[in-house]
């Protein structure tokens, strides 16, 4: 059973037992219950509905992916055309105009990044799944230190590693009694803040995209079981769960680009040397 | 059980478990995009660039080539052209040469038939001429000779009064042609009687 199918029975038991009302759903909605308990050299890696969903999001990104770009061809069928598009997209559109001339040989590293995070951002919506992988913390903070340690790396390699990390202790052209407020900032900015907004926007997005739907979802459900003037209020409950699917589907996209084009700004920094 | 792991759980507190999971998925789609993805796009980009490129640089090539043979084209019809000119007028001054040449050369034919005639006419008329005279001579002597009733063929003195007479008659004709036709010897008849 789906968590959001116990939180549902909870509410209709409340209808029954006619006691205090409607109950939210919490948390418990993003710790649903193993499928298989498994756990290797005491960490626990069992199997529940969130990883499974990860799973079959990823895979079936990648055999989607995989099947458009097997046997291309100069004139694209329809699969390779909207496989080649949303490849495009990053290649041009992030790679190459947001990290700039360098930036070509990131492109399959942008476009890994943005086809999971799609793939994974898209089951909040799908049905039966209803939840995306990416309102676990772990999995955008995955993301996150992967292009922190990226970008630094990158940043050492174009740059070499006295002129990246000076650049960035002593902000080139700024009065130099203003080391003392940039400089902490700078650091924090660069090593502190970058990784962890990008892992949170995209966690707190989907985290908050799903408690929306859910809320309204059994809103409705509650509100439909009742009597009196809930029964008017009901359907706007159900009209807001729609409305607020089509939100979340911009919402999807739309994170899983800023995420990317992000990753791409910091890149053209560490690239391209600021001043 | 559920309620206690959700309300001890802090969402920003991400279990390890869930990271490596997490890892491991995306190490799987970049190997599959580094692998499998990129290189087939990037390739099918790069062909199709080519193939653009291609076509427009064939299609320049071709456009160079029509243009070429245009020129060549051109250049061909107008020495075709300056060519017949060329020819014609030389046909058509070798025509009036010819012509000329024709001309002068009839002319030249007839003035000689003309000569010839002529000539021939003038020793036709002198053998005529010598031959009337002797007959003539020996007629009148003859004649004469029948009228007096003597033979004068021996007297060569009398001779000389034929030829005498003969040049007279010679002088006369002569006279007579200058007159005219009318005052000929030829017999008209029924006016002069």
């Amino acid at each position: 059973m789906t968590s959001s199918a116990l939180a549902l029975a909870d509410v209709l038991a409340v209808e029954e037992s006619s006691g205090d009302g409607f109950q939210a759903p919490g948390l418990s909605e993003f710790y649903p219950e193993p499928i298989a308990e498994f756990s290797l050299l005491g960490v626990d890696f069992s199997i529940t509905r969130i990883t499974l969903i990860l799973w079959i999001a990823t895979l079936a990104m990648l055999a989607f992916m995989v099947a458009a770009s097997r046997r291309p061809q100069i004139v694209p069928g329809k699969l390779q055309f909207v496989g080649e598009s949303g490849y495009s997209l990053v290649r041009d559109g992030i790679a190459r105009d947001v990290v700039g001339p360098k930036g070509l040989p990131f492109a399959p590293f942008l476009a890994a990044l943005f086809f999971f995070i799609l793939a994974n951002n898209l089951m909040s919506i799908v049905p039966f799944a209803q939840i995306s992988p990416m309102s676990k913390f772990a999995f955008p903070l995955v993301l996150a230190l992967i292009c922190w340690v990226i970008y630094i790396y990158i940043g050492i390699r174009e740059q070499g590693a006295g002129r990246y990390f000076k650049d960035i202790l002593f902000l080139p052209g700024v009065p130099k009694p203003m080391y003392v407020l940039v400089t902490p900032i700078e650091i924090l900015q660069n090593f502190v803040v970058r990784p962890f907004t990008l892992a949170v926007r995209l966690f707190a997005n989907m985290f908050a995209g799903h408690m929306l739907l859910v809320v309204f979802a059994l809103g409705a459900v509650y509100l439909f079981s009742r009597d009196n003037f809930s029964i008017v209020f009901g359907p706007v409950s159900a009209l807001m769960m729609i409305v607020m699917t089509f939100f979340e589907l911009l919402v999807i996209f739309l994170q899983a680009y800023v995420f990317t084009v992000l990753m791409g700004t910091y890149l053209n920094g560490s690239i391209e040397a600021e001043h | 059980m559920r309620i206690l792991a959700a309300e001890s759980a802090n969402p920003l507190l991400p279990p390890l478990g869930e990271i490596i999971i997490g890892l491991i998925a995306f190490a799987v789609v970049l190997f599959v995009f580094f692998r499998f993805v990129a290189p087939r796009f990037e390739q099918v980009f790069r062909a199709r660039r080519e193939a653009i490129e291609g076509g427009m640089e064939r299609a320049e090539a071709m456009q160079a080539e029509a243009k070429a043979a245009l020129e060549q084209y051109r250049a061909q019809l107008a020495e075709a052209r300056t060519e017949a000119a060329q020819i014609r007028d030389q046909a058509r001054a070798e025509g009036q040469q010819i012509l000329e040449e024709l001309r002068a050369q009839a002319q030249e034919e007839s003035a000689r038939i003309v000569a010839r005639g002529e000539e021939q006419l003038a020793a036709n008329r002198q053998s005529v001429v010598n031959q009337l005279r002797g007959e003539i001579g020996a007629l009148a002597v003859d004649l004469a000779g029948r009228v007096v009733g003597e033979s004068l063929e021996d007297e060569a003195r009398r001779r000389g009064t034929v030829d005498r007479f003969l040049d007279q008659l010679d002088g006369m004709s002569a006279g007579g042609a200058s007159d005219g036709r009318t005052g000929s010897t030829v017999f008209v008849p029924g006016t002069d009687r």
